[in-house]
């Protein structure tokens, strides 16, 4: 495989609320480098950094110092919608992913156009709309029948899967999922991971999933990395990750001083 | 005497119709309570007045003065995006200056437009004329704002104030949507101010105190009248319009009624308060009970039918939390 890098975090340092008593270092000098097709799981105990991580690729607020080189671009200094071109993104809370009172097939529309400017040309033309039907069907839970239905009226489970399918309707760079099965139910949660590694295999798309499962850290993806206290305390790849137990990751943790909590271990 | 005060009621509510548009593009379009509208209508009607006064063609008065309405909302989107300053505080400050800045532009605090001249657009000694102009301004409005919220650039102002998150996410440039949503919305409550000074006569500097309450009254009017027939953003345009005229009919019964009109603002308060509150305890109300299945439903079940936006106990969206509606920037959130 070409190793071409897709993302490159130079000596990343990000503190909240510096000078204050809520004073909190969030990412400690991370370097990461992501290559081209890699699919990375993200563990780490609560508060370790890892939405922090994925917010300052994103940019949702500038870093302290450092680099991020995204594409081959130096995106440090640009600002969240400019850098959206590169990104696909799935939040962990489903409502934040999708326009509510737009209709699915505006939803998708607004994503197909990620990345270019947007201009006086009709908001979703027909033709589009026969690709979105193609595109939903695929997702199997009747919504291609529901086009027109407004987004606030469906599931989490569901606005989660239109989401990541908005992610990834153009193809991105990098894809960004930060915890985004997190908050369904297990049945649904495993049918949202499903489609996202069929269609990150499909397209060969570089991710990043953040998750509190560690079986699904271990089975998804060709990498996985440890994060503590705003650091990578482990990344491993390849032969030697599939190998890995949970009791493995277990014993990394504690030895790292993290805590253990009842969500990383079951599923 | 009440049938015969009808026309009159009926064009001054087509023509706060045009104002309660703005207020329906900032208010519902991009969950923005902008109070800019209360001095911009005042800016319409003064640039207008004063003009005309100086001998310039009526159109062109109007013209200017929809050009001063933008600048006034660009001042409030400055700053609000620029500056970080709450969105409510945002309108107040910017009403504040226009305050200075239409007395400077009158000069005085009123300027009389001469009506008796052919050259105005609208005049109450001429209702029925005004009734079918007003049509005509406004049928251009709604079909122009319902293809532009249809365009690209439409849809991505919607998206901002529907979800700014997802947004960003999707590179849409919250801040200029911002701008650009306030600029329309105040260019056409200036467009109402100069359209109203033509037909009262004269411009005032008070003509618009309290203007953002009959805009939002006509606003929730036309929403509780049109939300049932249809979905579609043009019907509720004009569901609006009819909320602005319903309005003034109303006002016309309670003058013939000869009920103390110095209430009538008052009344107006509390009603769209009244109104305002429905949607948040009805929310809070079945809150309690969808609660528990907020993120749960199945992937393949259809559920959660009552909570559109992002649920919770706060009034999300609705106007009891419009001062949260700070700007983007800062930590973001995790
Ligand atoms: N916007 C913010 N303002 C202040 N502190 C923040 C902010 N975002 C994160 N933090 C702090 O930074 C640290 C890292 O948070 P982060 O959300 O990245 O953790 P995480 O690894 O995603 O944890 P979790 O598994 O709970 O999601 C935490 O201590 C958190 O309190
Ligand atoms: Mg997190």
């Amino acid at each position: 495989m070409s190793e071409k890098v897709i993302l490159d975090l130079k000596d990343i340092c990000k503190t909240f609320n510096r000078g204050s008593v809520n004073e909190k270092v969030a990412l400690k000098n991370l370097s990461l480098t992501v290559n081209e097709g890699d699919f990375i799981t993200v563990i780490g105990g609560n508060g370790a950094g890892k939405s922090t991580l994925m917010n300052a690729i994103c940019g949702t607020f500038p870093v302290d110092s450092g680099r991020i080189i995204l594409g081959g671009a130096d995106v440090t200094r640009l600002p969240e919608y400019k850098r959206a071109k590169y990104l696909g993104r799935v939040f962990q809370d489903p409502m934040m992913g999708t326009s509510p009172n737009m209709e699915i097939e505006e939803n998708l529309a607004l994503a197909y156009r990620r990345g270019k400017v947007r201009s006086l040309m009709p908001g979703i033309t027909r033709k589009e709309r026969e690709f979105y039907r193609e595109q939903l069907s695929r997702l199997g839970l009747g919504l291609e029948n529901r086009m027109t239905a407004k987004v606030g009226l469906l599931s989490g489970g569901q606005r989660q899967s239109l989401t990541l399918l908005m992610a990834t309707l153009k193809k991105p760079e990098l894809l960004l999922l930060d915890e985004h099965t997190a908050a369904l139910d297990p049945k649904t949660a495993a049918k949202v991971l499903g489609f996202t590694e069929e269609i990150a295999a499909e397209n060969n798309l570089t991710t990043v999933m953040i998750t509190h499962n560690m079986m699904d850290a271990i089975r998804c993806g060709n990498r996985l990395i440890m994060m503590q206290e705003g650091r990578v305390i482990y990344d491993v790849c390849g032969e030697e990750k599939k190998a890995l137990k949970v009791e493995d990751l277990l014993q990394r943790f504690r030895e790292s001083g993290g805590e253990i909590n009842d969500r990383m271990v079951l599923s | 005497m009440f049938f015969d005060a009808l026309p009159g009621a009926i064009s001054l509510g087509l023509i706060w119709g045009v104002m309660a548009i703005g207020v329906f593009i900032t208010y519902k379009v991009l969950d923005f309570a902008d109070l800019t509208v209360d001095g911009s209508i005042c800016t319409g009607g003064a640039v207008c007045a004063v003009l005309m006064a100086a001998g310039v063609n009526a159109w062109l008065a109007v013209l200017v003065a929809v050009i001063a309405g933008a600048l006034a909302g660009l001042v409030t989107g400055i700053f609000h995006t620029l500056l970080g300053i709450p969105a409510i505080l945002s309108g107040i400050l910017t009403q504040l200056i226009l305050w200075s800045v239409n007395l400077k532009i009158m000069g005085q605090a009123n300027t009389a437009v001469d009506s008796r001249g052919s050259y105005v657009i609208v005049t109450q000694l001429e209702s029925g004329w005004a009734i079918l102009i007003m049509f005509g301004f406004l049928a251009v409005i709604v079909g122009g704002l319902y293809w532009f919220f249809g365009t690209e650039a439409g849809c991505g102002i919607r998206a901002t104030g529907n979800n700014p998150d997802m947004s960003r996410a999707q590179g849409i440039n919250v801040n200029l949507n911002k701008i650009i949503g306030l600029m329309i919305s105040n260019a056409l409550v200036a467009l109402a101010g100069a359209l109203l000074a033509q037909y009262q006569g004269f411009a005032d500097i008070n003509m618009g105190r309290g203007a953002i309450v009959i805009g939002l009254a006509a606003v929730i009017i036309g929403e509780a009248i049109v939300t049932r027939i249809s979905r579609n953003f043009a019907v509720q345009l004009a569901g609006v319009v009819l909320g602005g005229i319903i309005y003034y009919i109303v006002y016309q019964f309670v003058i013939w009624l000869e009920l103390d009109t110095e209430y009538l603002k008052m009344f107006s308060a509390i009603v769209v308060a009244i109104f305002l509150a429905v949607p948040y305890w009805k929310k809070k109300y079945f809150y309690k009970f969808s609660k528990k299945r907020k993120y749960q439903s199945g992937g393949d079940i259809n559920a959660n039918g009552t909570h559109s936006s992002s649920g919770g106990d706060n009034p999300d969206s609705d106007v009891a939390n419009m001062a949260e509606s700070s700007p983007q920037g800062g930590q973001g959130n995790v």
